[in-house]
């Protein structure tokens, strides 16, 4: 068993405020994909058999839903915004600086199985851009200062929690605050 | 201006049930139980004018009276936050910082047309704007707002939260229908309407975050209030995201009919770097048509935009400066649409894939004789030919582009390289 009884609690709560038991099978993969990180075949046929449908059912829909890695990544996905809002103020330059920070291409793990870099469409942060997403947190409003100090923030994270617990960085701009912001 | 949505936009607190009833808050949903049968909710709503704010501007009250009144099936509100159209992310806002408003809004809707459950379909990156709702669902279950008889109302509602998983087709209302019955998010085919045949086959109303935010301080103050702000055909108050070069990105309120060039210049503090002229500005989304730096007075407005030559949309302004190459414009917004097409109906599959690898090449200096042609030639197999809006939102832009910058296309064949080199700094 890969899902913990917690995910599987979750799956069954949410399971039971639905009409249709179907409709459990995003917030399913949801669930699964926060406690593991990534899907795969293996978790799809747990999720099969918690809201009782063919592992077709599940499988398919996982792989339309591109939010959910389907391949492990490093402990850091880092999810760097490059449609045309964020391009306008320098996403393309962003990604490039992030590359050679790291020392790898985009869609590559650093060596440490730190930092996963990719690049995604629109994440609704436009009026803060250039910006990116690591697990539920917005990073926005970036600067090379500011990506600097957000990797060797995580970099310290990882080593003091010894990979065990999420990031508690601070977003620089989380957007509850000043209406410039907004 | 007066601000409606966002009166209370700054306040820290806003998002707590406490502060939104100190507030004013779930004194509209007490009057329409009080004063107003489910009809005269639709006919209130019908007669303020106001019209979707998801991106097709469909009056609201239309919509639900298209629920059939006699049919045996439940009726479902979907409650559409998967705010995905690049440039837009005004209902992240409203969900982090008031989201009791959206919430009271649903409750209203959700009486008129005698849904007993309602689905907030929020997209699966928003985790913090989808923790909000959810508290606030939570407080305003614990304070009687949810559940079983509203108010001593009677009247009976539960809202579930669902996120989604990183697909932006599911913001096309059927699509959205899709996925929240567990499918992949493939749009399906009209007729049968929502309204008439929607989720689990019943009849369904989908509704964006602002529209029914907007509900509140329509049934507060009246239709005349409210149809006192904005124009005839377009009333009310609306959030325009603004993005790209501007001084101050943001999120902004205003009354509908005000000039654009008033957003982009007053509010928006102006050009980015004055040094760099203004291109084009997309005024509703990356699905709708340039307008170009001529049409900066265009009214903000269903009509006026249209007759500007491109839509309203979801109401995101991102202003281009001249530093921009268009073709790179024009590759960025079709590697997005290529990206997000369902696959389900051929035109849109495979044409953006067509318009894809086509605008990349020209992009590289790759480009070949004919290829605009053949671009233009794609778009026409496209546009109208889809199962939903996808491909004519992908052909909108790449047309328009084409339209007005046709020579920077020429000269990147001719050429093999940009006229003008994108590089915005970092």
């Amino acid at each position: 068993m890969i899902l913990t009884t917690t995910t599987i609690d979750k799956i069954k709560t949410r399971m039971a405020r639905y009409p249709s038991h179907r409709s459990a099978i995003l917030p399913a993969l949801t669930e699964a994909y926060r406690q593991v990180g990534n899907l795969n075949p293996a978790i799809y046929k747990e999720i099969a058999k918690i809201i009782r449908v063919p592992y077709v059912e599940v499988a398919e829909a996982a792989s339309f839903y591109t939010m959910f890695p389907k391949n492990e990544t490093g402990r850091y996905l880092l999810q760097v915004c490059h449609n045309i809002s964020c391009s306008l103020r320098g996403a393309d330059n962003m990604l490039l600086y992030i590359q050679e920070k790291l020392g790898i291409k985009l869609g590559e793990t650093t060596k440490d199985n730190l930092f996963t870099l990719i690049s995604v469409e629109c994440l609704g942060g436009c009026s803060a851009a250039p910006m990116l997403q690591i697990d539920d947190t917005y990073y926005e409003n970036l600067t090379r200062e500011k990506i600097d100090s957000l990797i060797a923030d995580l970099r310290t994270n990882a080593a003091h929690k010894n990979q065990e617990a999420p990031s508690t960085a601070t977003p620089d701009s989380d957007s509850t605050d000043s209406k410039d912001d907004v | 201006m007066e601000q409606v949505l966002f009166k209370y936009i700054d306040d820290p607190e806003q998002h707590k049930i406490e502060r939104y009833i100190e507030n004013g808050g779930y004194q509209a949903l007490a009057k329409v139980f009080k004063d107003y049968k489910p009809n005269e909710v639709i006919d209130l709503v019908k007669s303020s004018g106001l019209r979707g704010r998801g991106g097709a501007g469909f009056p609201a009250g239309l919509k639900w009276s298209f629920v059939p009144k006699n049919s045996p099936k439940p009726k479902y509100l979907c409650c559409n936050a998967d705010e995905s159209e690049p440039g837009t992310c005004k209902d992240r806002v409203l969900m982090e910082r008031d989201p009791h408003m959206m919430l009271e809004g649903i409750i209203i809707c959700c009486y008129a047309i005698n849904a007993h459950h309602a689905f907030v379909y929020i997209r699966g990156e928003f985790v913090f704007p989808a923790k909000r709702v959810e508290e606030a669902v939570e407080a305003a279950y614990a304070k009687g707002y949810l559940g079983k008889n509203i108010m001593g109302s009677g009247f009976d509602l539960d809202i579930i939260v669902h996120t989604g998983g990183g697909a932006y087709i599911c913001g096309e209302e059927t699509a959205l229908l899709s996925s929240l019955e567990g499918d992949r998010g493939l749009s399906r085919i009209r007729p049968p309407f929502p309204a008439i045949s929607g989720l689990y086959d019943s009849p369904t109303v989908i509704n964006n975050v602002e529209t029914l935010a907007s509900l509140p301080s329509i049934f507060n103050n009246g239709v005349d209030w409210y149809r006192s702000h904005g124009t005839e055909k377009s009333p009310g108050t609306k959030v325009f995201s603004l993005s790209g070069n501007v001084k101050k990105p943001g999120n902004y309120e205003i009354e509908l009919g005000t000039p654009l060039s008033y957003v982009i210049n007053d509010l928006g503090g102006g050009m980015e770097d004055e040094q760099y002229k203004l291109k084009a500005i997309i005024p509703g989304g990356s699905s709708t048509p340039l307008l170009m730096p001529d049409q900066i007075d265009t009214p903000l407005d269903y009509e006026s935009i249209a007759e500007a030559g491109s839509m309203l949309g979801s109401g995101a302004i991102i202003v281009i400066d001249e530093r921009a190459c268009m073709v790179w414009v024009a590759m960025k917004l079709i590697n997005f649409y290529q990206h997000e097409s369902c696959g389900k109906c051929t035109p849109c599959r495979e044409g953006t894939a067509w318009l894809k690898q086509i605008i990349n090449r020209i992009e590289r200096g790759e480009g070949q004789n004919g290829d605009i042609d053949l671009i233009i030639d794609v778009c026409g197999n496209i546009m109208g030919r889809t199962i939903c809006p996808l491909g004519d939102a992908a052909v909108m832009p790449t047309e328009s582009i084409i339209k007005h910058f046709r020579h920077e296309f020429e000269y990147h064949i001719e050429h093999k390289k940009c006229q003008v080199k994108t590089d915005y700094p970092f």
